[in-house]
């Protein structure tokens, strides 16, 4: 009633006016500042969906200010101002442009938005949720910081060429429960498939950078890691992980096999360590059921094989005094590199990465260590790393593809252009 | 002319343990809290990571972790009618530098003083008579006393993790334990590190010689452990590589294992390092502390005002700044007057080296860590009667070899060549079958002529006068050393050494050998403002929004290396400032 009583009162002022006041359109929305409860459901599923995450600057950016590069295949699309400051930010946004954008991909001019939003998760929330959203939103302070968002180069710079990628890979609508699994599945396959948009890492992309539905969470390289396989399968998966496992993974950062590291550390950190206990165990429950997808049949690498040895030296040298002679670790401080899913990746893309550069872990309230792993890469050579990496992947454990010096050696070329 | 800075509830001078674990209390107090740290940030994996923390050239022999002389130096001399002269290269102690502080780069050695070492000159004069002390000894009791602090050297220790055998439980003696520690509330948070060959025979000699050995408490971890604030360590690998350096492997208290990692997560906490405290700021009255004034990298200068100052620098520092900013009296040993730099104190270390047949020992010295050992305590404090000896104090025993690092280790018995094929054989005979070092750890009682003050002629790069320190063994403790050596030489000879060195300590105190980093006093804490500068809280008596942490409040040395008592005491006075201080700032006793 309110937005309909608005529109007619524009409509009377006529066109002019809202030139003049484009404050005007601001109040044409029926999220309601008033309103406690839904501000705080909107700060929750904004917490799901970590808008935080790429709409705020690394490093004490002003929260929701934009301005942060979000890396893609075809080049760095920056995220926008989602502040309420009504120059620079979405406070002119009515409802419905901002439910145009969240969940159909369109600005509030109606063009096509990067598919760097993840609307093609966000779809799956109701519109009454994405409302919620912009009514915490709203409560944020304004901050005015004008953003330029489209930094790709020709062609991909062509907001309509959008509009073929959506209708190749980009399905509206919200998610529809499955009534034959348990309230806690359909949570969990909201959560994952929908404002978590754990795809959007985790999925496997096409030459387009639409994801490969049918091998969905499956693992795929982005960001200078290999974002690993999130499905129940038992070996490169999360299935060998208990449901309590996975939980303490995404509420702490570390569990008694493994710890996050990367972009995977500032969602844990920022996002779902937020998360209630009962939404946790809703995403691990789904995670498990979610099919494992064809494996290729591996033999091991021969425990004689000349780079097994060196790397068993090599292991035993610079690693054992964490990781453990036996590649056990310290529960939630060493990862195990016996049990931890992602050491036998098919992608060894993190492996390398955490040798060359080292990495350091999430620090939640929770586990507030963050303990961290050196670079080696000074002192460690190419086909050293892969030695050491084959060892690793092919001692305890395994099968797993041996890494090559020239995997190595093109990962530490493209290291050398990145400051994340 | 310095820039002012925005007002906070609480500046910290200096980032170690006391620092972080004030700065951990009164954050948690709800107070707005900023460290001023002299040195750099340090973190293990990218300042000491594993790959290159043993490189025992960088930090052990080119002293990475330390203060830079450059940046700034001590004076020192032996007796007040010598010139001092600027110490240009660290020698008999390593001052520390950056965040973490000594904690970055200690043993581990976490040990509590004796019951009766609180209250030193009251118990020595009841049981011998006030005569039995050397005139000019200045031994005073501490104003707190062991039941005061046993909370908080559990407080400190359930932080660290520290590994060990308890000796006392709550009054009842343990198998296995110190049998002379005052009473624990509760066991070690975690068991006794496993021990090397050199120690466990070390311990079996000793036991049969009567004594009651136990494993020395330690900050190296036996076992994973978090602790209560929810941070990790990892278990010792033994590597041997502790004192001065840093612990790539997560598994050596310090205040990056279990402090730093909670705090740097408050918002309402605040850190500036690489920049160096010259002033504390008081007030016209001079009876309150304002803030302090520091200087970054740049050479810009400014002001930090706060409600109050906590000083937790290292020893002398914390000496130096109370001069400098004309806090309390300055001591002058001639009229016995003042209170800032007196009861200057060290350590009186004194070693046996055991060498043994290669054919039938192999000690394996580089299995071992900072605090690894077996140790005695019956030569400790009082704990034996100095009666019929004719002095005080004492130390604990221990074999507590804690390396086999390659640079340092070439042991050969007196008399060997200095060079060539003798000396190479030598050193490979008893690399594996030597025990260097044996450690007599003991007191340092102070005295009238053992001080500090300001330096008449050298000043530092900003041209305040340094640090003097006049500093010298006396009879008493040369004593102490000679008998101490003696009972620890009969252990040695009793594990089967077919050579035995006995070392101990002589005069005049060398300023260029390594003897620890326990240096005490200059700001010490009492019951009297005429010979104190702190009150049993730490708290200045002068200037009340002043409290003063670290081994400076020692108006004494124990038998034990310090930290250990340091911990508990900054629990103590943390504990002070938030029950007591907040309510009704003001002195906490009266004067």
């Amino acid at each position: 009633m309110r937005r309909a009583r608005t529109i007619a009162v524009a409509a009377t002022l006529g066109g002019a006016a809202l030139a003049v006041y484009p404050v005007a359109r601001s109040i044409a929305r029926d999220s309601d500042v008033q309103d406690f409860a839904q501000i705080e459901r909107g700060r929750k599923l904004a917490t799901l969906a970590d808008c935080f995450a790429c709409h705020t600057q690394k490093d004490g950016g002003k929260p929701f200010a934009g301005g942060r590069p979000i890396e893609t295949p075809f080049g760095n699309v920056i995220a926008p101002n989602i502040t309420p400051d009504r120059e620079t930010g979405i406070g002119n946004w009515s409802d419905e442009d901002f439910d145009n954008a969240v969940r159909h991909g369109t600005d509030e001019e109606g063009e096509r938005l990067y598919p760097a939003m993840p609307y093609i998760y966000y779809t799956k929330m109701s519109r009454d949720d994405v409302k919620a959203i912009r009514a915490y939103l709203a409560t944020v302070p304004a901050v005015h910081n004008e953003v330029h968002a489209n930094q790709l180069p020709f062609p991909f710079s062509i907001r309509w060429s959008m509009n073929a990628w959506d209708w190749l890979f980009f399905k509206a609508g919200e998610f529809k429960p499955d009534k034959t699994k348990s309230p806690e599945w359909n949570r969990g396959a909201f959560l994952v498939t929908g404002p978590g948009h754990c795809g959007a890492c985790h999925t496997p992309k096409n030459f387009l950078g639409g994801d490969e539905t049918d091998q969905a969470l499956q693992g795929y390289a982005i960001q200078g890691w290999f974002a690993p396989n999130i499905t129940g399968d038992k070996t490169r998966g999360v299935g060998a992980m208990s449901v309590p496992d996975i939980v303490a993974l995404l509420k702490t950062g570390h569990n008694a096999v493994t710890g996050v590291a990367g972009p995977m550390a500032e969602q844990v950190a920022d996002s779902s360590s937020h998360f209630s206990d009962a939404d946790l165990k809703a995403i691990a429950t789904y995670l498990q059921s979610v099919p494992a997808g064809d494996a290729k049949s591996l033999t091991p690498v021969a425990q004689d094989d000349p780079q097994m040895k060196v790397g068993q030296a090599i292991y035993r040298d610079s690693c054992s005094a964490c990781h453990g002679i036996d590649g056990n670790g310290v529960p939630s401080l060493f990862p195990s590199l016996v049990k931890a899913p992602q050491v036998r990746a098919p992608d060894p893309t993190s492996n390398i990465r955490v040798v060359l550069r080292g990495a350091r872990s999430a620090a939640t309230d929770a586990e507030p260590t963050a303990p961290a792993m050196p670079s080696y890469s000074w002192q460690l050579k190419d086909d050293q790393i892969a030695a050491v990496l084959t060892y690793i992947r092919n001692s305890w454990g395994g099968p797993a593809a041996a890494v090559s010096a020239d995997d190595v050696r093109k990962q530490r070329k493209d290291l050398a252009d990145r400051d994340d | 002319m310095a820039t002012k800075l925005p007002k906070k509830d609480v500046v910290i001078v200096g980032l170690g343990w006391t620092g972080s674990i004030l700065a951990h209390e009164l954050t948690d107090e709800g107070l707005d809290v900023i460290a001023i740290e002299r040195g750099p940030w340090r973190d293990a994996a990218t300042e000491y990571p594993p790959n290159y923390a043993q490189d025992e050239l960088r930090y052990r022999i080119r002293h990475e972790l330390f203060l830079r002389p450059d940046q700034t130096t001590f004076t020192f001399r032996n007796k007040m009618d010598q010139t001092a002269l600027p110490i240009r290269s660290w020698g008999a102690f390593m001052p520390p530098n950056g965040v973490g502080g000594g904690g970055v780069h200690w043993n581990a050695e976490t040990w509590r003083f004796l019951p009766t070492d609180f209250m030193l000159r009251t118990h020595l004069t009841e049981r011998y008579g006030a005569g039995f002390l050397p005139q000019d000894m200045t031994i005073q009791d501490w104003g707190v006393t062991y039941d005061d602090l046993e909370p908080h050297y559990d407080q400190f220790e359930y932080l660290c993790g520290t590994c060990g055998t308890a000796g006392n439980l709550k009054g009842q003696i343990q198998q296995g334990g110190n049998p002379f520690e005052g009473p624990r509330s509760r066991p070690y948070p975690n068991p006794a590190q496993k021990q090397g060959f050199g120690h466990t025979l070390w311990a079996k000699a000793a036991a049969e010689l009567g004594y009651k050995p136990f494993p020395q408490p330690s900050g190296n971890m036996s076992r994973p452990y978090v602790n209560p604030l929810g941070v990790r360590q990892g278990p010792c690998t033994y590597c041997g590589y502790c004192e001065w350096f840093g612990c790539g492997n997560y598994s050596k208290a310090s205040p990056q294992t279990t402090v730093l990692p909670v705090l740097v997560r408050k918002s309402n906490f605040s850190f500036r390092d690489n920049s160096e405290v010259t002033r504390i700021e008081t007030d016209r009255s001079g009876k309150r502390a304002t803030g302090v004034t520091f200087v970054d990298t740049s050479g810009n200068e400014w002001e930090q005002p706060a409600d109050l100052v906590i000083l937790s620098a290292y020893t002398m520092f914390n000496v130096q700044l109370l001069l400098l900013s004309k806090i309390g009296e300055p001591y002058d040993p001639v009229a016995n007057k003042g209170v800032i730099g007196r009861n200057f104190t060290h350590q009186t270390m004194s070693s046996v080296n055991g060498f043994f047949d290669k054919t039938k020992f192999n000690f394996n010295p580089f299995i071992a860590s900072g605090a690894i050992g077996m140790c005695i305590d019956e030569f400790n404090g009082d704990n034996f009667d100095h009666g019929p000896l004719g002095f005080v104090g004492g130390g604990y025993l221990g074999q507590v070899q804690t390396n086999g690092r390659p640079i340092e280790t070439s042991p050969v018995p007196k008399g060997t060549a200095k060079w060539g094929a003798e000396w190479k054989k030598n050193v490979a005979d008893y690399y594996l079958s030597n025990l260097k070092g044996g450690s007599i750890h003991a007191s340092m009682y102070s005295y009238r002529d053992v001080y500090l003050d300001l330096d008449p002629t050298y000043t530092d790069r900003f041209g305040r006068p340094l640090m003097r320190m006049t500093i010298d063994f006396h009879e008493n403790e040369l004593k102490a050393a000679q008998y101490l050596t003696d009972k620890y030489a009969e252990i040695v000879k009793a594990m089967g050494a077919k050579i035995v060195e006995k070392e101990p300590r002589k005069g005049p105190y060398d300023i260029t050998k390594y003897q620890t980093t326990h240096l005490n006093g200059g700001a010490i804490m009492g019951a009297d403002p005429k010979t104190s500068a702190l009150n049993r809280y730490l708290q200045n008596w002068d200037v009340p929004n002043l409290f003063v942490m670290g081994a400076s409040a020692f108006p004494q040395n124990a038998g034990y290396n310090p930290t250990g008592t340091v911990g508990a005491l900054a629990f103590w006075a943390a504990k002070a400032i938030r029950e007591q201080y907040l309510k009704k700032p003001g002195p906490l006793v009266d004067a």
